[in-house]
């Protein structure tokens, strides 16, 4: 789970890295108000889940409060795209009005769990506030990586060595070791998947600040974590993955695909995905039903798959191991006859009650298409797709 | 004899709720030696009549002389009872509970480095020797059957698919393990390999990975330098769109390295046959053993 900047800021707050004052504004006259209280000039900044916010205008230079009135009414109530966020965009619906800062160094701080490592790491450069996929790409001698230790947790030295190893100036080496210690014991307390602060800045008049914060939480976690998980925006999300998510089944849009996928299981979910694509039939979506699904949970998937409007034809892609074929066949009718769906289905079902669960669909009012295997599936979608295309 | 297992196994399930129990029972009935149930407030009945519960895994231990355990306890959990198994002595601990916490597992792979107990999972799905008809955890037993080819996989549907794939072409397999799509696994690739390389029954080896991480890369170092057997390798997740996450938080491309591109070529490199699609390992086999 992603919190918005604004929550992450106020983490930050409680852990004592040094943030700037700012406030959070749903309407123009709260803009205006929150520009003149804190005094311009002010920066302006979307409030959304997505990286790539600066490119795409979410984040502007307001001199003036009337400027900083104009830039909320811009952003609010509007979507926005970026290079993270797939074409739709998502929605915003607050914006931060905060101080300008000046700036007299940018830094890139983040921690993120290192599964090969099995302990988090810190990830860090000097050149912040750029693209750091570049930065790690073409000069990674400029990317700091400091493991922390399972148990005990990230020694002192190895913050200072962080701090040391970012070229802070000496003044600045004691508060940036305590930043990274604190930004540290932040991401274990709170079951984060990620801390990342971009920029981090040294400013003018000699101080660290981290003008940005990100911070995910790791869903699995979130039990232990009342707190956090109250701040889950759901308007962030796609509706269909939001209601996938609601019956807990995985569920992924992907652009220019006609195809929709249910399958159970990660691992075979991309594997469906590779040989249908290489069959040159493009997935619209994926929805993995998991192991234990139950027939209300089986019927709410088949609905979310044939309610995107890409998809034209549906691929089933099963091997049931704890699930059940008949289980899934039944699901599939029920719902089919519920949204009184008229697409096709290729049906690869093996494992468990497979047998069953074909008859059914044999029998059933669907235009179905049984598949023995994956490799024979995605060749009928290829030569099913190709017939559709023609006949429109 | 399976790999990774003592001989004899003395099954211990701890976790017997609703899904629990009914694997537990499909477990029994395969012919798997369960000699212990652990379950909160059970102790003094029996699983199926005929497996005695107790309170804690020490005494489950104690009393029956189990030497392996598997865990279906729920993910808040799961750490707890991978570590009580752990403190207990239990040489082989198996995993299948999903969404056990990130930080949890760092910590608890952390613990287990320090004692003699090895972790299979969490999040897969457990391990299978047909010919002994030891079951370990979920993988059907009809779908496997008693053989010469080891497969190892980091995905559990998928793991079912080599299976199916091989006895397509009239192949039964040693041993079969999950080891799991999670972040932070307990027992990785070389681990299994290096067992597989042993192991007298194994006479070929399928590995199937995915994309994220770098684990594949580090199977296909192992396996130029320390693996003789012949290996057929696919990874899942070659046209993933990069960030995009497919269920598995395993499953992230992180950066280059994470590349099913990049797999593929390290395995390829260390002499492996490289199959584009897990649909083709029965064939790509077939062609090695004949």
């Amino acid at each position: 789970m992603n919190l918005h900047e604004y929550q992450a800021k106020q983490l930050f707050k409680d852990y004592g890295i040094p943030v700037l004052p700012w406030r959070i504004v749903e309407t123009v006259d709260e803009a205006e108000t929150a520009a003149n209280e804190l005094g311009c000039p002010v920066i302006v900044k979307a409030q959304v889940h997505a990286g790539g916010r600066g490119k795409a205008g979410g984040v502007k230079f307001a001199a003036t409060a009337e400027d900083a009135v104009q830039y909320a009414s811009d952003m609010l109530g509007t979507r926005m795209a970026t290079n993270q966020t797939g074409p739709k965009g998502v929605p915003i619906d607050k914006v931060m009005i905060t101080p300008a800062a000046d700036i007299a160094h940018e830094y890139y701080v983040s921690i993120v769990m290192d599964g090969d490592e099995g302990a988090p790491a810190i990830i860090a450069t000097r050149e912040g506030g750029v693209e750091i996929e570049q930065v790690a790409e073409e000069q990674p001698e400029k990317i700091v990586r400091i493991i922390g230790d399972p148990l005990l947790g990230l020694l002192p030295y190895k913050a200072r060595d962080a701090a040391l190893a970012l070229g802070f100036p000496p003044p600045l080496i004691r508060p940036a070791t305590a930043l990274i210690s604190n930004a540290y014991q932040l991401f274990i307390d709170n079951d984060c998947s990620l801390v990342e602060i971009n920029p981090l800045i040294e400013s003018e008049d000699g101080k660290i600040i981290a003008l940005d914060a990100k911070v995910g939480i790791e869903d699995d976690a979130l039990f232990r974590h009342p707190g956090l998980r109250d701040l889950h925006d759901p308007a962030q999300m796609d509706p269909l993955e939001r209601e996938a998510s609601e019956f807990d089944l995985a569920y992924v849009k992907l652009e220019g695909g006609r195809v929709g996928c249910m399958v159970n299981g990660a691992g075979l979910a991309m594997a469906t995905m590779d040989i249908t694509k290489w069959a040159g039939a493009e997935p619209a979506n994926f929805l993995d039903i998991g192991g234990s699904a139950d027939l209300e949970r089986i019927e709410h998937a088949f609905k979310i798959i044939v309610s995107d409007p890409d998809v034209e034809i549906i691929l089933v892609n099963l091997f049931a191991g704890i699930a059940r074929s008949d289980v899934v066949a039944t699901g599939i009718i029920n719902a089919s006859k519920e949204v009184g769906s008229k697409k096709p289905v290729v049906a690869a079902m093996r494992g468990t009650n497979a047998e069953e669960g074909l008859q059914l669909l044999d029998e059933s009012d669907i235009d179905v298409t049984p598949a023995p295997d994956m490799a024979s599936a995605a060749e009928i979608l290829r030569d099913k797709l190709a017939t559709m295309s023609r006949s429109t | 004899m399976p790999v990774l297992v003592e001989d004899p196994c003395r099954l211990l399930v701890q976790g017997l709720g609703r899904d629990g129990s009914f694997q537990a029972q499909r477990i029994v009935e395969y012919g798997t030696n369960m000699v212990a149930a652990v379950h909160p407030n059970r102790s003094g009945t029996k699983f199926m009549d005929e497996v005695p519960y107790f309170e804690t895994a020490r005494e489950a231990i104690a009393a029956t002389g189990a030497n392996t355990g598997l865990v279906f306890v729920p993910a808040p959990f799961a750490m707890d009872a991978i570590l009580e198994q752990a403190d207990a002595g239990l040489s082989l601990i198996v995993c299948i509970t999903e969404g056990v916490p990130v930080h949890d597992m760092m910590k608890a792979k952390a613990y287990l480095d320090r004692t003699n107990s090895r972790l299979l999972g969490p999040n897969c799905p457990g391990l299978i020797h047909p010919g002994q008809r030891i079951k370990l955890g979920i993988i059907p037993g009809a779908a496997v059957s008693p053989g010469n080819v080891g497969v190892v996989s980091r995905s559990g549907t998928l793991t079912y698919e080599a299976v199916a794939q091989l006895g397509a072409v009239g192949m039964g397999q040693s041993t079969c393990v999950g080891i799991g799509g999670d972040p932070i696994p307990g027992t990785n690739f070389i681990d299994v390999l290096t067992e597989f390389q042993d192991d007298d029954e194994t006479e070929a080896i399928v590995m199937i990975g995915e994309i994220g991480g770098t684990r594949e890369q580090a199977a296909a170092e192992f396996i130029k330098h320390n693996v003789t057997k012949p290996v057929v390798a696919s990874i899942a997740g070659q046209t993933a769109p990069p960030g995009k996450r497919m269920g598995h938080a395993g499953a992230i491309i992180t950066g280059k390295a994470g590349l099913a591109s990049e797999k593929n070529k390290a395995l390829e490199a260390a002499g492996a046959t490289v199959v584009e699609s897990p649909a083709y390992i029965g064939e790509a086999m077939k062609n090695i053993l004949g």
